[in-house]
Formats: C-alpha cells, sequence, structure tokens
C-alpha cells in the first residue's frame, strides 16, 4: 500500500503540527535545526509493514514538522536520534542510517527500545521509544493508509468524517 | 503545552465591584447560568482550573492516544490542588471523573444527553424504593427543550420508551453504525427494541460550531469542536457582559445567618480576595460543593453551610457500568467514531424494588484502537501489522448503565488526615453501593450475554458486579426536597438555610434514574437562574 502525503499531512494534523495550529512550534526568531530526516527513514524502514511504499516521503514530510522546529519536542527527537547516532558508531562503526537493515533492527533491540515504554523524559531506550519508534507508529497508524491496513480507513486521530462508521466490510 | 498559564500571566483577577451574581464552577451548570443572567445582571464566575488554549487541543488529543499519558493528563488534572482520598469500599478514582477548568467536565465527556423518565421523578412512589423528586417531568419538561437548544443536540423522536416530547430535535440524529445494523437484527429476534441516541455534538453545522468530522477522540477530548462543551455559554455569557476569572478557587463561603456575602477564592500567586455578590449559585460540580459547604463551617453553622438537614455530602451515587463484550467471525468495524448510536431503553422502566432502571448502550468503539495499540508491545514491522491485524476485527460490544439508590453511607465528606496545596482538607469519596444496583448489572449482564449469543460472538469479557465502575456522574450530595429538615435545596434550587443560595448540579438529584445526567444539569441551572433573576427583580 501507497504512503501519500495526505498521509502524512493527515497525520500532522492528528498530532498537533498540522496545517495552521502550530501547537508545538515555540518561534524564538532563531533558525529552525534540520531534521535528522534521513535517520528518521531508516528507523522507518524497520518499524514500518513490508508492504508500505512511499515511506521516505511520507517521513520527510512528517520529520519537517515534527523535528525541525525549535519546540520541546523537536528537540526531543533530535537528541534522541543523536543517541542512536552514537550507538551504532559505537558498537557497529557506522552512522545509524548507514547500517543494514537487519543491524538498525538489531541496534534498536540491543538497546532495549523493542521492550521499553514509551516515556519522554525516560532512560535511552524510553526516550528513543517516545520520540522515534513510537512517533513515527503514530503517524502511520493514524492516517488513512496506515489505519486502512489493519482495515480502519478512519482511525483514531484522523478526522475522516462520519461515513466511514456506517459502512460494512465489504463495501 | 503552550497554552498552559502561569502564575504570572498577567491576568486581572480582582473581584467585580457591584456584581449582582456571583456563579461558582464554569462547567455546564454554570456557564448557562451565567448566560442565562448576563444580559441584564451583573455576573461574575470564578472557575478553579485554567482557561485551556482551544489551540492545544491536538496536543491533547496526543495526549489521549499515547500510553505515555494516564487520562486526567490530558486536562492536566491530578496535582496537588486535586488531591483527594477514597475512604469507602469501593475506589473512587476522582480525577478521572471530571475536569477543573473554563469548560468543566464536559470538555471530556461522552456527551450522550437524554431526559429523565417520567417514573424517575417519582422513584418512591412508582417503584417503591428512594425518594421522589419535588418536582415532576412537566415541570422540567419546557426546560429540558431549551436545554437540547443550547447543546445543539443531535437526535431523533423514535424512543418508544422515552418520556414525551413537544418538539424535534435541533439537529438530526447521527445514523446508525454498521455494528449497530448487526445488533438490530440480533435484538429483533429477542423483540428488543433499539432507537438512536440523542448526542450534544453537531451532526450538522450549528450555533457557529462545524458538524463532526470524525476524530474518534471525543471522550476526552474533540478537537474539531463539532461536540458541545460549556465553553460555548462561557463565550456567549462573555459577550453578554459576564466577567469570567479563571483559576480562581473559591475556599470558602463568607456568610451570616441567612444570606452568603461573600465567596472567598485564591489567586495562583497566593492572593487571597473576596467577591461579594447579591446572590450565589454554586455550580462546582457534585463533590467540590458539598466540599466547599464543609471547608464553610463557623460558629453559626458549625456542621458545614446550608446543612441544617445534615444531608450535605450525602447520598452520593453515580451509574454504574455493566457490560458484555465479544468477538464475531466477520469484520465489525469499530473505532472510527467515538460515540454511541444505538441504545434501549426497554428495560428500564421494569423498575421496581428490587430491580433498578437500566438503559442498553451498543458500543462503536469495542475492541483496541490499533493506533493506541501500535505503541505498545515488543513487536514492530510485520509483525506488529500482524498483531493490530488479528485484535482490530470482530469486536462488539453492549454496555449499560445502571442506576444507584442513595445511601447515607454513601458520601462525600472531608479528610482531616489530608490536605490540598492551600491547606484544606481534601473531599473524601466514601462509595457504597448497593444489592439493588448489583442485582441490575447482573441482570443487564443477561440480557447483553443473550444478544452476543443471537450475534454469534464469542464472549471475551464482562463487567459483572464484582468489576463494574462509576460512569463519572456526581449525584445526590445536596439533595433537593421539601422538607428542611430532609434536604438541602428547595424545588427552586435555592437552599432553604440561605436565602441567596442556588446549587446548579446534579448534586441536587433525589435520585438518578439511569440516563446521563447533564441535559438534567442543564435544564435545572435554566430553571434556577429564572428563579434567580426573579429574586434580584423583587430585590434581595
Ligand atoms: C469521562 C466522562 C464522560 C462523561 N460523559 C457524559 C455523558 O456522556 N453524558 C452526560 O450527561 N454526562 C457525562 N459526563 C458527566 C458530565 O461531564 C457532568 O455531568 C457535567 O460536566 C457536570 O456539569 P457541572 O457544571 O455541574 O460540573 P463540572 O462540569 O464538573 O464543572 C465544575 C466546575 O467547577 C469548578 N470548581 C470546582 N471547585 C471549585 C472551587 N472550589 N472554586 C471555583 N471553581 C470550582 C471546576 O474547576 C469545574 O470547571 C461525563 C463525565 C466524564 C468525566
Ligand atoms: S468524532 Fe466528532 S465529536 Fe468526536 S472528537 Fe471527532 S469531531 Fe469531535
Amino acid at each position: 500500500m501507497e504512503l501519500s502525503r495526505r498521509d502524512a499531512i493527515g497525520a500532522l494534523a492528528a498530532i498537533g503540527v498540522g496545517t495552521g495550529a502550530a501547537a508545538y512550534a515555540v518561534d524564538t526568531g532563531g533558525d529552525a535545526a534540520t531534521a535528522p530526516v534521513e535517520t528518521l527513514v531508516a528507523v522507518a524502514e524497520v518499524v514500518y509493514p513490508s508492504e508500505l511504499s512511499g515511506v521516505e516521503p511520507f517521513v520527510e514530510t512528517f520529520a519537517e514538522r515534527r523535528a525541525a522546529g525549535d519546540d520541546d519536542h523537536a528537540r526531543g527527537v533530535r537528541a534522541a536520534v543523536e543517541t542512536m547516532d552514537d550507538r551504532a558508531e559505537a558498537w557497529y562503526d557506522a552512522a545509524f542510517a548507514d547500517l543494514a537493515a537487519e543491524d538498525r533492527d538489531s541496534l534498536l533491540r540491543e538497546m532495549g527500545v523493542d521492550t521499553a515504554a514509551e516515556v519522554p523524559d525516560g532512560s535511552t531506550a524510553e526516550r528513543v521509544r517516545y520520540y522515534v519508534v513510537n512517533d513515527l507508529l503514530m503517524a502511520l497508524y493514524a492516517s488513512p493508509t496506515g489505519g486502512e491496513l489493519v482495515g480502519l480507513e478512519n482511525p483514531r486521530g484522523h478526522p475522516g468524517g462520519t461515513d466511514s462508521y456506517r459502512r460494512g466490510p465489504r463495501q | 503545552m503552550s497554552g498552559t498559564p502561569s502564575a504570572a500571566d498577567g491576568r486581572d483577577r480582582t473581584p467585580v465591584p457591584d456584581a449582582d451574581v456571583c456563579v461558582v464552577g464554569a462547567g455546564p451548570a454554570g456557564a448557562l447560568v451565567a448566560n442565562r443572567l448576563a444580559a441584564d445582571h451583573e455576573v461574575v464566575v470564578l472557575d478553579a482550573g485554567p482557561r485551556f488554549d482551544p489551540e492545544d487541543r491536538l496536543n491533547r488529543q496526543e495526549r489521549a492516544i499515547r500510553p505515555a499519558y494516564d487520562r486526567p493528563d490530558v486536562w492536566e488534572m491530578g496535582g496537588p490542588r486535586d488531591a483527594h482520598a477514597a475512604s469507602g469500599e469501593w475506589f473512587y478514582p476522582l480525577n478521572h471523573a471530571r475536569v477543573k477548568g473554563v469548560g468543566g467536565s464536559t470538555l471530556h465527556w461522552q456527551g450522550m444527553v437524554m431526559r429523565l423518565h417520567e417514573a424517575d421523578f417519582s422513584s418512591g412512589t412508582e417503584r417503591g424504593v428512594g425518594p421522589d423528586w419535588p418536582l415532576d417531568y412537566a415541570d422540567l419538561r419546557p426546560y429540558y427543550a431549551e436545554a437540547e437548544r443550547a447543546f445543539g443536540v443531535s437526535g431523533a423522536d423514535d424512543n418508544p420508551f422515552g418520556p414525551p416530547r413537544e418538539a424535534p430535535f435541533p439537529n438530526p440524529a447521527f445514523p446508525p453504525s454498521h455494528s449497530d445494523s448487526l445488533f438490530a437484527e440480533a435484538c429483533e429476534e429477542l423483540d428488543i427494541a433499539t432507537h438512536s441516541v440523542p448526542n450534544a455534538r453537531n451532526s450538522e453545522p450549528y450555533d457557529g460550531r462545524g458538524e463532526c468530522v470524525g476524530y474518534g477522540t471525543c471522550q476526552p477530548v474533540c478537537p474539531s469542536g463539532a461536540k458541545y462543551d460549556a465553553t460555548v455559554h462561557v463565550e456567549s455569557a462573555e459577550s453578554a457582559g459576564a466577567t469570567v476569572i479563571d483559576r480562581a478557587r473559591v475556599t470558602e463561603l463568607a456568610h451570616g445567618p441567612d444570606r452568603i456575602e461573600a465567596a472567598v477564592y485564591v489567586a495562583p500567586d497566593g492572593t487571597e480576595h473576596r467577591q461579594t455578590a447579591d446572590a450565589f449559585v454554586l455550580a462546582a460540580g457534585g463533590v467540590e460543593i458539598p466540599r466547599l459547604l464543609l471547608l464553610s463551617a463557623s460558629k453559626l453553622y458549625p456542621d458545614g453551610l446550608a446543612n441544617s438537614s445534615g444531608a450535605v455530602g450525602r447520598y452520593f451515587t453515580d451509574h454504574l457500568f455493566a457490560g458484555v463484550g465479544g468477538v464475531l467471525e466477520e469484520r465489525t468495524r469499530q473505532n472510527h467514531v467515538g460515540f454511541v448510536t444505538t441504545e434501549s431503553h426497554q428495560f428500564y422502566d421494569e423498575a421496581d424494588e428490587t430491580v433498578a432502571p437500566f438503559k442498553l448502550e451498543f458500543l462503536n468503539y469495542a475492541g483496541p484502537s490499533p493506533v493506541e495499540l501500535a505503541m505498545t508491545g515488543d513487536d514492530w514491522g510485520d509483525d506488529l501489522l500482524g498483531r493490530l491485524r488479528e485484535s482490530y476485527g470482530g469486536h462488539v460490544a453492549v454496555g449499560a448503565l445502571v442506576e444507584q439508590l442513595p445511601r447515607e453511607d454513601s458520601y462525600v465528606g472531608l479528610d482531616d488526615e489530608r490536605t490540598d496545596d492551600l491547606g484544606n482538607p481534601v473531599p473524601d469519596v466514601h462509595w457504597t453501593v448497593g444489592d439493588r444496583a448489583l442485582r441490575t448489572i447482573e441482570r443487564s449482564n443477561e440480557i447483553q450475554r443473550d444478544i452476543l449469543a443471537e450475534l454469534g460472538a464469542e464472549v471475551t469479557w464482562t463487567a459483572g458486579p464484582d468489576s463494574t465502575g462509576p460512569a463519572y456522574h456526581h449525584m445526590g450530595t445536596t439533595r433537593m426536597g421539601e422538607e428542611p429538615t430532609e434536604s438541602v435545596v428547595d424545588p427552586t434550587l435555592c437552599t432553604h438555610d440561605l436565602e441567596n443560595c442556588w446549587i446548579a448540579s446534579s448534586s441536587v438529584f433525589p435520585t438518578g434514574g439511569a440516563v446521563n445526567p447533564t441535559l438534567t444539569i442543564a435544564a435545572l441551572a435554566l430553571r434556577a437562574a429564572d428563579a434567580v433573576d426573579e429574586a434580584l427583580s423583587r430585590s434581595l
């Protein structure tokens, strides 16, 4: 299934950084930092299901709003990504995005991210889970395409109207 | 969150000079009273919580979805301001059950709104248990119609068991869901009539707010504003001239023998103020109203204010939840929207001494929400998708709301061992549930199981007498009655003891019936406002 720009915008709307409602962004006049898009795409390739296509533009749009701003959340994402890169360098001698997919998967598991609960001010694994893995999972599964993968084209958090709840499964 | 106000937010929180009416609480009860009186009177509303920024609602929605946050976190409940005790046999999760702030608990509510049945007003006479109300359905009927217009209720006149109506609902009902149609077939086989649900959310644009767009997170937050919340009438009251002071925590009602003189409140910087007024309307919800009356004890009234009956805080009731859930082989399309579109009141009026009234609700959000499930667990990638597909799918559930009878040993009191951050004893919700309600939960479960069996579902969970919980409706703690020796307020909602103090809340309900309370709260609030208006025109 193909992710679209609409999905990214939808997901962003769902999590408070959609068009207009720049609720996270506290503009301090400084230059916005660059989002660590490459690393986020590299994580998405591991945590998203393999039947999805269009992951890169989806994550790019998402990251621009979610990880580039000068707000606590974006800073949290960048700090978590930095930690992942440090670990990748220390344990695998390469930046996270340059690792093979199996190694990325292993690294996240070796860091304990798979078994960690998300906690925004928690341990390293808990923060990576919150700011990186779960941010990406929420963006996907609150989008129409992500929802559709599961059989629910209007998932919680997506303003998908009031028709879909009335439709039967085969329509 | 960017909208969270700090102590130094620069807002003027000094009292309004020459106020006619002081309303304590800016939930739906306080907002409707203020809105009705603001054009003709100088009205001030004090609310303990903040004015939340509407721009933050999407961030609150994220909190509602993400596992890192608990429900009370969504509206910033649960700090030292909100400390409470629960000394009863039954734990009461008070901070899941209310919101403090402009808009009150409707910021978090589900928004199902229906009128009480006619027999609910005379439980003693009709069912042989509990007190009768000193009002009947006819007294409230015009106010119910007005309350429905205020909330913009979407509904249809298709409930064969409901009380008589005079006018259509302001908006058409939300049509039934796919799963409703499955339930309708099964219920028909069992001779159970189903019907639509009146919802305080716009099925069409209404009153300057848009129609529901299907975010599905109604409870605890509607980002679009399609779900009614009391900020609507707070804003309307302000445009009509009312003053609303947020983060003003009323800690005491200063009084003489017959009248309240001032509401004493503490601003965020710790400054204490006194708001004087000719009339006071207490609208702080069914837990904080009795607490405030008890905290205002004096030499004149050592047992607490308006408490010569001893009934302040007594007879605390809530509705109880009964439910059965299961799984079908086919897809049931749950979790698209966060509200209910089909109910049955068929068994409601079979109530008697031994069985309470109850209504059945056919849920549209049975089973887990995939996005929430995706953020928990040890898997990701294809394994996670496999798990989500397996767990989403065929869930169905039927809930029920059950009446609980008022009892003296179910009460809101003060916990003298524990104080809040201002040094005042915290409220103790000592909740006790009697056999009639527990028996009725079993009865509901039987019917729910029959329906699921007819559907061909495998039952996976039951919320029965041992695992029931409250519906977050705080009733009974300043009951209404004709007799000053037995009740706190009279049928005009004025306290028997103090001539300028009215109460607008489910705390005045003598019994609760088995419908969600807020439409009745709104109808009573409008009625109380008329009584205040009349008293002011007689110039108190
Ligand atoms: C999760 C949930 C779902 C619900 N669903 C439904 C539903 O579907 N249908 C229904 O009918 N009802 C529902 N309810 C109940 C409904 O929200 C309440 O009945 C309604 O909000 C009560 O209105 P109120 O104005 O009396 O009190 P509230 O809305 O609780 O407002 C009271 C206000 O008083 C303020 N206050 C408290 N103490 C003080 C003080 N000392 N000084 C100053 N201000 C004070 C508070 O800050 C608050 O803003 C639900 C409630 C919850 C929590
Ligand atoms: S489903 Fe409708 S009412 Fe509920 S949150 Fe969404 S827009 Fe609001």
